[in-house]
């Protein structure tokens, strides 16, 4: 093993077909045209010394270090910034190049500390690295002239200092934020001399507009940025590269390690779907993985009163079967059942729900998908044929318009978003339909051209109204329609959204959104060239949350706007696994390829892979398992990476379904919620102790690689792998990759996937004998399902109403520096960003309840009530409240109630009717649970020897 | 499983169907409850037809998912 170290060209890859010869110090060399002379050198083997320059940034030339000569041209043209030519003849190490180049750096050395031999940098410092290459052996202007020597260092970043002594102001640092992550947070104050990188307003990075993404650190040549990880540790020897664990963006990164400790993790610039970017959850928010609060040991209780009992791994997964068996033989086959994980790898997801497949002989499972983004599988199902986005990333580089629908991209999906904001300042237009004015709403050079804000729980009466003034405006795209859509459909359809009543006048007053808006957006999006839909959870956590996203398919096809670069139907998903968990048959009616478990042949297939008698029958839903349990027929239950307590919706009928059952098998990192209730406990496995893949929001399959032992002794698929074994059924995988290829004999769409390839490089299912090389963009030729169809979408409005008691509606999302229940960033330094749950409440709505900005505020809804801080704000509207579920102590899923989506069960998150008042402090119930909480936490001692 | 839960839920499916105008609103209906619903949960609703509240379509549907295939 060994540390990989990426080719950097210094200056961007130019995209031209037309090539251009010219020569470097006597060796030809052909590119395209507009490549910088740099780059041309670098690929004819021969490196130029820089400093300001990097093949991440647009060339800059300011460093002077990349001076060279040119036959026929005078002076010294930075070759970072000038072009290549036909015929051109470079000189890059002429006498008279290699003599200012050591002059300009003797100058750089001479306000540089002489500390390299401590200095964190040390064996991967550019300065040092180039000072070597242009010969310096001495600094003639000594160190005792004006200089920066003594200029503090910034240490406020939890993950990174800024030593701003070693600072050679290239201004890398200033140009990742503003190019690559597009904060702008960072600047070069001063003139001359005095010129310094200040963050914000000259103030300390933690408190600056920074968002940590790590873009700086990773494109400073020196040790100015440095992360503290590797000031503690020092630098890393080898390094693997694998996939974030984080969102449904699914970027590479190196795992820079020593020996098995990580040092640091850093984004792989041949990433696909990140291309080098990375951001704070990702870059730095890892450490959760040798956390302390790390269960190691398998544990079980008889009862969840008792306390926890640690036992070996043998003995816990005896108990587990026999408990499985147990429940079986006295209340059915069906009495038990499975939730796989979007946080686990493909792998592992594809044997759990074949554990409660073929090993329990029931369809009893489903995964966190349900409660996220199952109506988009419905949703694009019915109108294209199948369950994914229908782009890769690079294809918002192409969009003219974007829009983004109940998504807040950088919060959840931030290097993503970073891509989008980059797109958007080169002049693609915004449109955001969202009841918050959400980030992208308005920042530093990115404004919406639009923002519907309108009210929770009315996303298909916009989307309809969008559609009327496409179709009667006619601004439809009638070839495509007619080439690829079922007509009869579509004329049923178009006639639907052009009566009257779902004009935007018309439905002004339920939206809340000026008609006049509706209609320009709807002109926008239809007009304006390529037209791409980014969609969220606040589109598909709804109780028509399933019609919607057949609304924007729709409206995708009525303009055309699928099938190539730069359109399409882009659901962003949540968790880093959620594709790939929907993939491998989590849900209760699919089996692997999201075919039906009625389909008699489909179940041949598996029934000869896995030598058992499926059966036909769907099984339960999340919600489903609950109700079932309270009612006495689902007893037994196996949770895979999934804090069903906290993530779920209406917290007290969770726990009272949880609490009905007889054996609740929790296999996690942590000793989560759910575990309060749960009477075994098998520790999991990191994404760094494991093999395996995972498949991002576009279709990405990438490789997963183990960098250090699972820290409990078996990857979660071993675990798995172990209790079917005891149940009777048996597993001998000796490799995840063995696991792939059963993936590949039975399911269509990953038939030509390969670990052997995926070594190689990441696919995009399907990727089959018809797309060998995967398929970046669907429905090219022809929708998965023949024709596109065209559904009608009514409005029906959610039956969770505002009223007296409570009048306010509830939205709940997260946050940038946090993910999903907090399990992982909780357990990070990702806190300092975001300590607590609070609430977001408009400045009006608080003064008329005499809340104050900070005050402990009631959030009661008929589900329950909590207590937390509000935050005044106008980013919701009046008559919206807004909080995060991150925090255990807060549970804003107790809120939550049961409405959920018509089609899938998906729970109604995005709307509850609340009431908020003044609190002196935490509630009766949050109360009561911390006392359940740590009464459930206890480990018996183990009597010393 | 709750009753009225259960009713509940095949209303929200038929108040969707019924607007499908291209589509047989009741085979619809019954074939969304047949494809989604574990089997118990149809049990149940049909156990208690005669003291939930359905409409027009759902019941229909709901009374074709006893008959036999």
């Amino acid at each position: 093993m060994t540390l990989i170290h990426e080719i950097d060209y210094g200056t961007q890859a130019a995209n031209a077909t037309q090539l251009v010869t010219l020569q470097v110090d006597g060796h030809e060399v052909t590119v395209p045209e507009g490549t910088s002379i740099m780059r041309a050198s670098m690929l004819a083997g021969i490196k130029i010394p820089k400093l300001c320059a990097t093949d991440t940034l647009n060339s800059f030339g300011s460093c002077r270090m990349c001076l060279v000569e040119i036959e026929g041209r005078n002076g010294t043209p930075a070759s970072c910034t000038t072009p290549v030519a036909p015929g051109m003849k470079v000189h890059t190490s002429s006498d008279n190049v290699r003599k200012l180049r050591r002059g300009v750096m003797e100058l750089y050395i001479s306000d540089h500390p002489l500390d390299c031999l401590t200095c964190s940098a040390n064996g991967n410092c550019e300065l040092q690295d180039t000072a070597g290459e242009v010969g310096l052996r001495e600094v003639r202007y000594g160190q005792n002239g004006q200089n920066h020597l003594e200029a503090p260092t910034d240490y406020s970043n939890p993950y990174f200092n800024f030593d701003a002594s070693k600072c050679i102001v290239c201004s890398r640092c200033v140009r990742a934020c503003e190019e690559v992550q597009g904060t702008f947070a960072l600047t070069v104050e001063g003139r001359g001399f005095a010129s310094k990188i200040a963050a914000g307003m000259n103030e300390p990075f933690l408190t600056s507009e920074c968002v940590s993404c790590g873009a700086c650190v990773q494109a400073c040549p020196t040790a100015t940025l440095m992360e503290k990880s590797v000031v503690d540790l020092g630098q890393p020897e080898h390094s693997v590269v694998t996939t974030c664990a984080y969102c449904g963006v699914g970027c590479s990164f190196k795992a820079e390690m020593r020996g098995d400790t990580v040092v640091r993790m850093v984004p792989w610039k041949d990433g696909k779907a990140n291309h080098g970017h990375s951001c704070v959850k990702g870059r730095f928010a890892w450490g959760y993985a040798s956390h302390p609060d790390r269960i190691l040991n398998p544990m079980i209780r008889a009862k969840t009163s008792d306390p926890w009992k640690e036992v070996s791994w043998d003995e816990a997964i005896a108990h587990v079967a026999a408990e499985f068996k147990r429940i079986q033989a006295k209340a059915g086959k069906d009495s038990i059942g499975v939730i796989t994980s979007s946080r686990c790898t493909n792998e592992e997801t594809f044997l759990v729900q074949k554990l409660a497949r073929a090993a329990f002989g029931n369809n009893n499972t489903d995964t966190c998908a349900r409660v996220c983004h199952s109506p988009t599988g419905y949703g694009l199902g019915k109108t294209f044929g199948t369950s994914a986005g229908t782009q890769n990333f690079d294809s918002v580089e192409k969009a003219d318009v974007i829009v983004v629908i109940g998504a807040n991209p950088t919060d959840g999906h931030p290097v993503f978003a970073s891509r989008m904001k980059k797109r958007l300042r080169e002049g693609a237009k915004l449109i955001v339909i969202d009841p918050r004015r959400i980030d992208l709403v308005r920042m530093p050079h990115v404004e919406a051209a639009y923002h519907l804000p309108l009210r929770p729980g009315t996303n298909v009466a916009v989307m309809t109204s969008l559609a009327h003034v496409i179709v009667t405006e006619n601004l439809i795209d009638e070839d495509f329609v007619r080439e690829r859509c079922e007509l009869d459909a579509f004329s049923d359809w178009a006639r639907f959204v052009a009566e009257p009543r779902h004009s935007p006048e018309a439905l002004e007053a339920t939206t809340g959104v000026p008609a006049e808006l509706v209609r320009g957006a709807a002109r926008l999006y239809a007009t304006a060239g390529n037209g791409a839909i980014y969609y969220g959870l606040g589109v598909t956590e709804h109780s028509q949350g399933s019609t919607t996203v057949m609304a924007i398919a729709n409206l995708a096809m009525a303009t055309g706007n699928i099938g190539r670069e730069g359109v399409g139907v882009n659901p962003l998903r949540g968790q880093n696994n959620v594709q790939g968990s929907c993939d491998m048959g989590s849900f209760p009616h699919e089996l692997p390829g999201y075919r039906h478990v009625s389909g008699d042949a489909v179940r041949g297939i598996f029934e000869k892979e896995w030598g058992v008698t499926l059966n036909p029958e769907p099984g339960l839903r999340i919600p489903n398992m609950f109700d079932a349990a309270i009612d006495g027929s689902f007893l037994g239950l196996y949770v895979q990476g999934e804090d069903i307590l906290q993530s779920d919706p209406d917290t007290h009928h969770v726990s009272k379904g949880l609490a009905a059952m007889e054996c609740v098998v929790v296999h996690d990192l942590f000793l989560n919620e759910t575990a309060n209730y749960a009477h075994v406990f098998l520790p999991g496995s990191t994404f760094l102790e494991k093999d395996g893949t995972f498949t991002n929001a576009e279709r990405r399959i990438n490789m997963v690689r183990r960098v250090m032992a699972p820290k409990a002794g078996k990857a979660d698929w071993e675990t798995t792998m172990a209790i079917s074994n005891a149940m009777g059924y048996p597993m001998n995988y000796t490799h995840p990759s063995e696991i792939m290829a059963e993936i590949a004999r039975t399911t269509p769409t990953f038939a030509g996937v390969t670990y052997e390839r995926l070594a190689r490089e990441s696919i995009q299912w399907p990727c089959n004998e018809a797309a060998p090389e995967g398929s970046p963009i669907m429905h090219v030729n022809g929708f998965v399902r023949g024709m596109g169809h065209f559904v009608i979408t009514e409005y029906v409005p959610t039956d969770e109403k505002v009223g007296p008691r409570f009048p306010l509606l509830l939205t709940t999302g997260r946050i940038l520096s946090q993910y999903n229940v907090g399990a992982q960033t909780r357990r990070t330094a990702n806190v300092v960003w975001h300590a607590e749950d609070v609430l977001e409440i408009h400045p009006q709505d608080a003064e008329d309840r005499g809340i104050r900005d900070g005050d402990w505020v009631r959030l009661a809804s008929r589900a329950g009530d909590t207590t937390l801080r509000a935050v005044l704000t106008e980013r919701v509207a009046p008559g919206v409240v807004y909080t995060t579920f991150h925090h255990p102590v807060t549970q804003a899923n107790v809120i939550t109630t049961d409405y959920s989506d018509w089609a899938t069960n998906c729970p109604e998150y995005k709307v509850t009717a609340v009431q908020v008042s003044p609190s002196n402090g935490i509630s009766h119930w949050q109360v009561e649970y911390q006392a359940l909480s740590e009464n459930a936490r206890r480990i018996e001692a183990v009597p010393a020897e | 499983m709750s009753p009225d839960k259960l009713a509940y839920m095949a209303n929200q499916i038929g108040k969707f169907f019924v607007t499908q105008t291209s589509e047989d609103g009741v085979a619809s209906v019954a074939d969304h409850i047949s494809k989604f619903w574990d089997p118990r949960m149809r049990r149940d609703l049909l156990a208690h037809l005669d003291q939930v509240k359905l409409d027009p379509i759902v019941r229909q549907a709901v009374e074709k998912l006893r008959a036999p295939a």
